[in-house]
């Protein structure tokens, strides 16, 4: 089995984010890069699927050169190789550009599952899986909480907001799976040895066969036309309370018409 | 005036409040047109649909557009944007319009814009990032402008609109039948709004303590008729179910009013809830940072302040 799964770098929540004067695009030199913390979830279920079907699981990061440090620790949780894909011409691009990068790749790599988070810190969009799904011609089967294979077939269980689906198909499939559908292992010391010699290829826009119009700021389907920082809200009201907190709070309500 | 679709969202035929909400601001771009998209579909929602301006309805009350994952819809949408080349397409943003949003994305070589909290002129969208802490305006540059909105983004106003109606059929391909959903689970609910919906929200957090104790946070939620949240030291440890983690992992909501209990308000925590439109904080700690972003801040032992509240609110009804 051909499990390839997407792990994208982010800047940390925790530092301050920023978006670029120049082309207002994510600032990713200004905060420290991170895995993506819900592609861990992927990459756990990755190993999972691997360790009772057998296979090869492959690392698929699309991102600039600083991103190999992100491999490196998927590759230190067990995953065998990666593929880097970076190249100057893809800085800039949007959902709808991603995908098409991204689906190029994937042909070339090959597949049987392609296993992704529900979605990034960062821009936050979810929807990279979908739209692989749309490209590759291949069975969506997103937002799982749980995943089954057995020969040709894979079972999955939808999260929905009554509860869930239970979602059939047979492989080759794009599944992207929600926080909490497993314990992401943590890589241990002979874990991150031997990331350091596994491979890691990486390809140009040209080897993957990436028409450079369709890429990158210029080739995007969205711009952002202006942006600022928040202003910061208007300062609140903060009592303690002496016994009356409880009503006092009502007061407030009702006086916002909320009660 | 340009055609606008809006893809409605419905539980069991039944209109949700979000679809009202994007008519809404579709009416103020252009004209409405909604997309009816599985069964269920009566004159009940009709009525409702040209009330709040739909100029058209496009009905494919097929069933077997909701037999599969996702795809069946974004085909519907497709083929009614090459015949009706709208304007733009409004979804809601949930997890699952926005999926249907890429997908259409793809097959029209549109681009897309999610998350978006506001949308003006020349469909150019407001949206609030990095957990609130930067505003956005953007838009879409090549094809038909597909957005998906956050509910709770504009207050529905009944407007009647025509309401003219068009029956629709598509014929799936068969990679629009692969992801076959074989069974649908509902699990217990109760009566209250969905959270991502919901006009109110009450979240508890690591500060609740253990799961009973929960339903201090349930019961404060019920007399207000909202929805219940949690963060994620709750779900994490296992008092609240996951599905109702409120954050940067967990759902998105911007309801009118927000009330956390004794969470500490992390910016992980603040992505999932900022740009709600009033919050009330309850902390014992007055240093806790969700007091950065609270309207109205009780500095207390929630096991005091919310029983208090509760009462003061059943009392005053
Ligand atoms: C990648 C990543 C993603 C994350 N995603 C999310 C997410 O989606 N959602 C989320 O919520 N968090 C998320 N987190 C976690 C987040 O960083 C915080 O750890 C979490 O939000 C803390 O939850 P809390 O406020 O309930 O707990 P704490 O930070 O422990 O705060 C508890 C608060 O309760 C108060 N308290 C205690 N007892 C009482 C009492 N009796 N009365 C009144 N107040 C009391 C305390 O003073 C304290 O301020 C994420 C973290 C990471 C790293
Ligand atoms: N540049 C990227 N490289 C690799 N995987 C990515 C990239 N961008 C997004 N992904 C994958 O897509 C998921 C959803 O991201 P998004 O659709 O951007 O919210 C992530 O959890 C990753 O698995």
């Amino acid at each position: 089995m051909n499990i390839v799964v997407c792990v994208k770098q982010v800047p940390d929540t925790a530092t301050e984010r920023k978006l670029r004067s120049d082309d207002k695009t994510l600032d990713r030199d200004a905060a420290d890069g991170v895995i993506n913390e819900l592609c861990e979830y992927a990459v756990e279920e990755a190993l999972r699927v691997k360790e009772a079907h057998g296979g090869e699981v492959t690392v698929l990061t699309m991102g600039p050169s600083k991103a190999t440090e992100t491999i490196r620790k998927a590759l230190a949780m067990g995953a065998d190789k990666a593929v880097h894909l970076v190249d100057d011409a893809l800085h800039g691009s949007d959902a709808l550009a991603t995908s098409y990068a991204m689906a190029q790749a994937l042909k070339k790599i090959g597949f049987d599952l392609v296993i992704l988070g529900s979605e990034s810190t960062d821009a936050r969009t979810g929807l990279l899986a979908a739209m692989l799904a749309e490209r590759l011609g291949a069975p969506q089967l997103t937002l799982a909480n749980k995943v089954e294979l057995s020969g040709q077939s894979i079972t999955i269980q939808r999260l929905t907001d009554y509860g869930y689906d239970k979602v059939e198909s047979t492989l080759p499939a794009v599944v992207s799976v929600v926080e909490k559908i497993n314990e992401p292992r943590y890589p241990s010391f002979k874990g991150i040895m031997a990331a350091k010699k596994k491979q890691v290829q990486t390809l140009g826009i040209a080897d993957a066969e990436i028409d450079a119009a369709q890429v990158g700021l210029a080739g995007a389907w969205s711009e952002v036309v202006d942006f600022a920082a928040a202003p910061p809200r208007a300062a609140g009201t903060i009592v303690k309370d002496e016994g009356d907190g409880g009503s006092r709070a009502a007061e407030y309500l009702a006086s916002k018409k909320f009660i | 005036m340009a055609e606008i679709l809006v893809l409605v969202e419905q539980v069991d035929g039944e209109v949700k409040k979000v679809t009202l909400e994007l008519l809404t601001l579709a009416r103020s771009l252009g004209s409405p047109s909604a997309v009816w998209a599985g069964p269920g579909y009566s004159a009940d929602a009709k009525a409702r649909l040209a009330e709040y301006g739909a100029d058209k309805v496009y009905v494919a009350d097929s069933a077997e557009i909701a037999d599969y994952v996702v795809a069946p819809k974004a085909e519907l949408l497709a083929q009614l944007v090459g015949s009706a080349a709208p304007g733009a397409v409004l979804v809601a943003a949930t997890a699952e319009g926005k999926e249907i949003a890429g997908r259409l994305a793809v097959k029209t070589g549109s681009g897309v814009i999610t998350d978006a909290v506001g949308l003006g002129e020349g469909f150019v969208a407001d949206q609030s990032i990095f957990g609130g802490g930067v505003n956005v305006h953007s838009r879409v540059t090549r094809g038909t402008p597909i957005v998906a909105v956050r509910p709770n983004s504009t207050a529905p106003v009944a407007t009647a609109g025509a309401g003219a109606e068009e029956q629709v059929t598509v014929a799936l391909s068969d990679s629009a039948r692969a992801a076959k959903i074989v069974e649908r689970v509902k699990q217990e609910k109760g009566a209250r709004p969905e959270l991502a919906e919901a006009a109110i929200v009450v979240s508890g957090g690591r500060g609740v303590g253990s799961a009973e104790n929960f339903a201090l946070i349930e019961k404060l939620a019920d007399t207000l008729g909202a929805a219940v949240g949690a963060s994620r030291a709750a779900t994490d440890a296992g008092w609240y179910p996951h599905q109702f983690q409120v954050g940067q992992t967990g759902k998105t909501v911007s309801p009118q009013l927000y009330i956390a209990a004794g969470i500490s308000g992390a910016i992980q925590h603040r992505a999932g809830m900022q740009t709600a439109k009033t919050i009330v904080a309850i902390n014992k700690d007055s240093e806790a940072p969700i007091f950065e972003l609270a309207d109205y801040g009780i500095v207390g032992d929630l096991f005091k302040v919310v029983p208090q509240l509760t009462e003061e609110i059943e009392k005053r009804k």
